[in-house]
């Protein structure tokens, strides 16, 4: 095996135009209160090495609602504990029978290292600080249910960008439809080299900067656990960079906000924002369901 | 007593007869033969014009004949981690790359930190081909705390020191070690990093790092040690200090503010960084970590105008073979190192002589009288009478494809698998004695 399988989703950047637009189409018609029975008999496993509820029961329940087996394993109480490799994790369950397998994981590269030993497809639910391809789908999903079109459309991501697979996977995907995104951020989380990473990528210092005339702001959280040798002082950052309703007020009057969460009240946002009539973040969580079923059904080759 | 046999061995002489000898340090680059006998260099002279008998003859027709290339920095994995590499198999892949001498790591289980571990490196039951030069540790364990016994490391034949891997971070043992070996006339060999800003990093730190997630070791971290030992070494008189796989533009400002100020400092690059670039990196291929990592095209391009201009010393390869379970792993947790021993002349003749115009002449100093003079080794580099019957016999213009599958090493972990390359080597003479030939 040296090319991934058919029906594999490693990332956004290297994803066509047609392939992402067909993804978010079928998330369209996917109900799931309405089960249809697609994937009948399929086994999907979840293989979680990092902690994770969102992605992870919006997987599940999208296997679910599509009448497919599946089955957890994590990296607790499992052999991943006795030492076990990440491909011979991938050989086990090839051999119990995975039709899919789902890997959220540490370190970036690691789906595309599965995927290029395992004849089935591979999900990536996340890898390392690379990329969240479904985030982004459900999060361009999110976008389109409330905003006509790509065309035209500003975009501020304001966080730590440094460390967010879901601003790189959102920036692969916006930037391919046209959309302007301005990157803001202390150069700890937005260093200079952020703005390569895609065309039509701007980086501003200034979330005011940022937010004005802008139609959906993407929020990110501090995160922690991957800020291994950064000294970030937090008052400065919730100074500098919490998105407040005064601050939104400066974005266009219909602007969206999102978070892909867990969000944190009173650090990147208050809690009056996330709670305001402008902010989706529930809605996000809501279609991350649909469009995980979207990614279900075309790995398996159910597109229909 | 002797047998027949080895007798016949022991004066055994050699003619290359028709081949082409470059040798930078002799200032030969003619149509020569070349005269080997009792392990020595008898006679290089004009085609026809060598005056004594051979037993044997090598018919060097259409070859370059140099004087053996060393090879700076290997990693043989003994003792402790023979199914990487063992000595004999380490070897034998530097003699298929046309290394006669190689100078091997101490960062090995245990650290080569005694004249003991030195004085096994060396013994003949290690079944090695070509010959190894030990280079041991600085400190003990490599720890970096508390320095070797420099001198009963060096006269067991340690050829300098060096804690490889792990670089020499306080100022303080770094500078004991520079007037330690200065006054043994001993190199400090630096791998130079500043760990302080690499943790967790497993690649450059630049845009493709970005892209990929990956936390990036920044140029700085070469360049701020670099910068520091040149000025400890620039005040320490005799001092000589050696810079391990330089791979950024601003460390090589440091090395030549160094040598303008008369410092014996020297360096040495290696053939994968003036090949590749962090960006070939692609979609995590393992085969492409090393450390140092691959750099900019800002680097690369400093580094090829120094290896033209004389700022390089010595091509080396940091031959760092793995076990494909220590590489087929996420990339984040791979083990830093590829193999380099049996394609670093085909990339020099590939990349710098086809395609960036580095004259042959040049690049064979860089494989042999320069690493020669780097570690001072008496009788080595140069086709000299009287000096060690090493020679590489190459073939500049042959094409041939590299297939790590076939390589003498026992490990498989190069990036070069299945590349195309100009110029291979066709026979490696060690002592006087063919140890390899292509077939």
């Amino acid at each position: 095996m040296t090319t991934p399988a058919r029906g594999s989703l490693l990332g956004i950047e290297h994803l066509e135009h047609k392939e992402i637009l067909g993804l978010l189409k079928l998330a369209r018609r996917m109900n799931p209160l309405k089960a249809r029975p697609l994937l009948r008999n399929k086994r999907i496993v979840l293989l979680f090495y990092e902690p994770s509820t969102r992605t992870r029961s919006s997987f599940e329940i999208a296997a679910k609602s599509l009448a497919a087996i599946t089955t957890l394993v994590q990296s607790s109480g499992s052999s991943i504990e006795k030492g076990e490799s990440l491909l011979d994790t991938g050989y086990t369950l090839r051999a119990l029978g995975a039709d899919v397998i789902v890997l959220r994981h540490p370190c970036a590269g690691a789906p595309h290292l599965m995927a290029k030993h395992l004849d089935i497809p591979v999900i990536n639910a996340g890898d390392g600080m690379h990329e969240h391809p479904s985030q982004a789908l459900l999060d361009a999903f999110t976008i389109l249910k409330h905003k006509k079109s790509f065309k035209g459309l500003q975009v501020a991501i304001i966080g730590d960008i440094f460390h967010s697979r879901v601003a790189r996977s959102a920036c692969h995907l916006l930037t391919k439809f046209g959309v302007k995104i301005t990157l803001c951020g202390p150069p700890e989380f937005v260093p200079e080299v952020a703005a390569v990473l895609a065309p039509g990528l701007r980086i501003t210092r200034h979330i005011e900067e940022a937010l004005r005339g802008a139609d959906v702001s993407m929020l990110l959280r501090l995160q922690k656990e991957r800020l291994a040798g950064q000294r970030i002082r937090l008052e400065d950052y919730i100074a500098r960079y919490q998105m407040t309703a005064a601050r939104l007020k400066l974005a266009k009057h219909d602007a969206i906000v999102m978070h892909p969460g867990p969000i944190i009240r009173g650090l990147e946002l208050t809690a009056e924002v996330a709670d305001g009539p402008q902010s989706v973040i529930v809605d996000e969580i809501h279609n991350g369901v649909p469009t995980r079923m979207a990614i279900l059904a075309r790995a398996l080759g159910k597109a229909k | 007593m002797l047998s027949a046999k080895s007798q016949r061995r022991e004066s055994a002489s050699l003619l290359i007869k028709g081949g082409h000898v470059i040798d930078p340090a002799a200032r030969f680059n003619a149509p020569m033969d070349v005269l080997l006998r009792d392990g020595r260099v008898a006679e290089v002279a004009l085609p026809n014009k060598v005056r004594g008998s051979a037993d044997e003859k090598f018919d060097a027709r259409g070859l370059i004949v140099a004087p053996g290339f060393i090879d700076l920095h290997v990693h043989l994995r003994e003792p402790g981690q023979s199914y990487k590499e063992t000595i004999a198999s380490g070897t034998a892949a530097a003699a298929a790359g046309g290394f006669t001498s190689i100078c091997t790591m101490p960062n090995t289980l245990p650290v080569v930190d005694t004249e003991e571990w030195v004085t096994w490196l060396r013994q003949p039951e290690r079944g090695a081909v070509v010959n190894v030069f030990p280079i041991a540790a600085a400190t003990r364990s490599s720890r970096g705390a508390s320095l070797t016994d420099f001198a009963a490391l060096q006269r067991a034949g340690a050829v300098a020191v060096t804690d490889d891997g792990k670089p020499i971070l306080d100022d303080e043992v770094m500078r004991a070690a520079l007037r330690l070996g200065a006054e043994l006339n001993l190199p400090v060999v630096q791998h130079a990093e500043d760990t302080r800003l690499t943790e967790h990093c497993s690649m450059h730190e630049g845009p493709t790092s970005f892209r990929l997630g990956l936390r990036g070791m920044p140029a700085a971290a070469e360049a701020n040690t670099v910068d520091r030992d040149v000025n400890l070494a620039q005040h320490i008189r005799e001092s000589r200090l050696h810079v391990a796989h330089l791979s950024t533009s601003d460390a090589l400002k440091a090395v030549r503010r160094g040598k303008r100020a008369k410092a014996r400092v020297t360096c040495e690059v290696t053939p994968h960084h003036f090949t590749l670039l962090d960006q070939d990196v692609g979609e995590y291929n393992t085969n492409f970590k090393m450390n140092p990592p691959l750099r900019s095209a800002t680097d690369r391009e400093a580094i090829l105008v120094a290896l033209a201009d004389g700022t390089v010393d010595a091509i080396a390869t940091d031959h760092a073979p793995h076990a494909t379970h220590e590489k087929q792993v996420e990339f984040e947790r791979a083990a830093f190192g590829i193999t380099g021993l049996e394609t670093a002349l085909a990339l020099a003749i590939t990349k710098l002589h086809r395609e960036y115009k580095v004259p042959l002449p040049r690049i064979v100093e860089l494989f042999s009288a320069g690493p020669a003079r780097v570690f001072d080794l008496r009788g080595r580099g140069s086709l000299a009478r009287g000096n060690f019957a090493d020679l590489t016999i190459f073939d500049p213009k042959k094409r041939w494809t590299f297939e790590a599958a076939r390589s003498r090493s026992l490990s498989h972990n190069t990036p070069f698998d299945g590349w195309q390359f100009t110029g291979r080597v066709v026979a490696t003479v060690v002592g006087g004695k063919v140890v390899y030939r292509t077939d």
